[in-house]
């Protein structure tokens, strides 16, 4: 059997970051990200190939300590990975499902912890006229270098046989 | 003597190493469709399995569901958790004594064009003769009209080593072209 769940690439910001890109992705069937991530505005902007049109769509639910809730949003300019204003680092798990494709959009699951504030699970759907994904990026919200220090984000390539 | 390994194992509970997960086999449904996808000689070497996948069917709604058999049991022998949200509210439900454990999250034919629910599924400790098998799986789906994202739970009431993994659709009677399931072994 062909051995997989390779690692592609890590990154740990060594000072506080406005963007980070991967590409070069390679050739699998998915990637899956681990990224623990800080930043000063909650959270953080996930975009597919620099995409900045309305083709992001999400539905998800929380728990927040009280209550679970779900809500969802259509037509974003991106997706959003969580990132923790305090003390401690948003774990984010994210399947980018079947991302080398160009006959389907691209659908996404991503679990979601942050042990100060909630859990949650988010399912996207990038709509762009269907194409292999070749970049992702975690961008500020703002643009300024709000990705915290100490944020690590790492990439694995699961290639089916 | 610290052992090292140990050590480590105490620390974080979860190393793999780059040759614990093995790719076994894949399916991708073609042009027509598939009614049904089959997993079979399943090698007992494994730990857990693992099955990550894109799926539409062609039931006339917007959503559908799979349902996941083992050792080709078609009887009453399967139960099912899930927690739901869809958009609005989150929910919990659970079935019992059902043909099947269910998956949902997937697209029907008029979802939105393009669409697939997504999932990743994890079969625990599938060739222990000693217990029943549990499966657990995070899907979704999302067409920018609406979605829904399930947390879900099966069980087989059965103690047999699972060798054969069967997946149909549970409203539709095909899946659509595109469908794509893979099966991984995770080593123990």
């Amino acid at each position: 059997m062909a051995s997989t769940y390779t690692p592609i690439a890590t990154y740990t910001a060594a000072t506080d970051q406005s963007s980070i890109t991967f590409s070069s992705l390679g050739s699998y069937t998915d990637i899956r990200i681990v990224a623990s991530l800080k930043d000063s505005n909650n959270y953080v902007l996930l975009r597919f190939n620099s995409d900045t049109a309305s083709n992001y769509s999400r539905t998800w639910m929380y728990g927040n300590g009280s209550s679970a809730q779900s809500n969802r949003t259509s037509n974003a300019t991106s997706a959003y990975a969580g990132a923790s204003s305090g003390s401690d680092f948003t774990l984010n798990t994210i399947d980018v499902m079947n991302y080398g494709n160009a006959t389907t959009y691209k659908t996404m699951l991503i679990r979601q912890n942050d042990a100060a504030g909630d859990v949650g699970a988010f399912v996207y759907l990038w709509r762009k006229t269907p194409e292999a994904i070749t970049s992702i990026s975690f961008i500020s919200p703002t643009g300024s270098a709000t990705i915290k220090t100490g944020s690590t984000i790492t990439l694995y390539g699961i290639k089916a046989a | 003597m610290i052992q090292l390994g140990i050590l480590a194992s105490q620390i974080s509970g979860h190393l793999a190493s780059p040759t614990s997960y093995e790719s076994i086999a894949t399916v991708t449904v073609g042009a027509g469709g598939s009614s049904t996808i089959t997993f079979s000689s399943i090698p007992s070497t494994y730990k857990h399995l693992q099955i990550r996948g894109i799926a539409r069917t062609n039931r006339t709604q917007v959503q559908d569901a799979l349902r996941v058999r083992f050792n080709s049991d078609s009887g009453s022998n399967y139960a099912h958790h899930y927690l739901l949200g869809d958009g609005s509210s989150a929910s919990a439900g659970a079935n019992t004594s059902i043909t099947g454990i269910l998956i949902d999250g997937i697209v029907g034919d008029t979802g939105g064009s393009n669409a697939y629910g997504g999932l990743v599924m994890d079969i625990l400790d599938y060739s222990n003769t000693n217990k029943y098998k549990t499966l657990r799986s995070l899907s979704g789906r999302e067409d920018n009209t609406q979605g829904a994202i399930w947390f879900e739970s099966g069980l087989w009431q059965n103690s047999n080593a699972v060798s054969t993994v069967t997946i149909i659709p549970n409203g539709g009677t095909l899946f659509n072209q595109y469908s794509q399931f893979a099966l991984y072994g995770v080593k123990g």
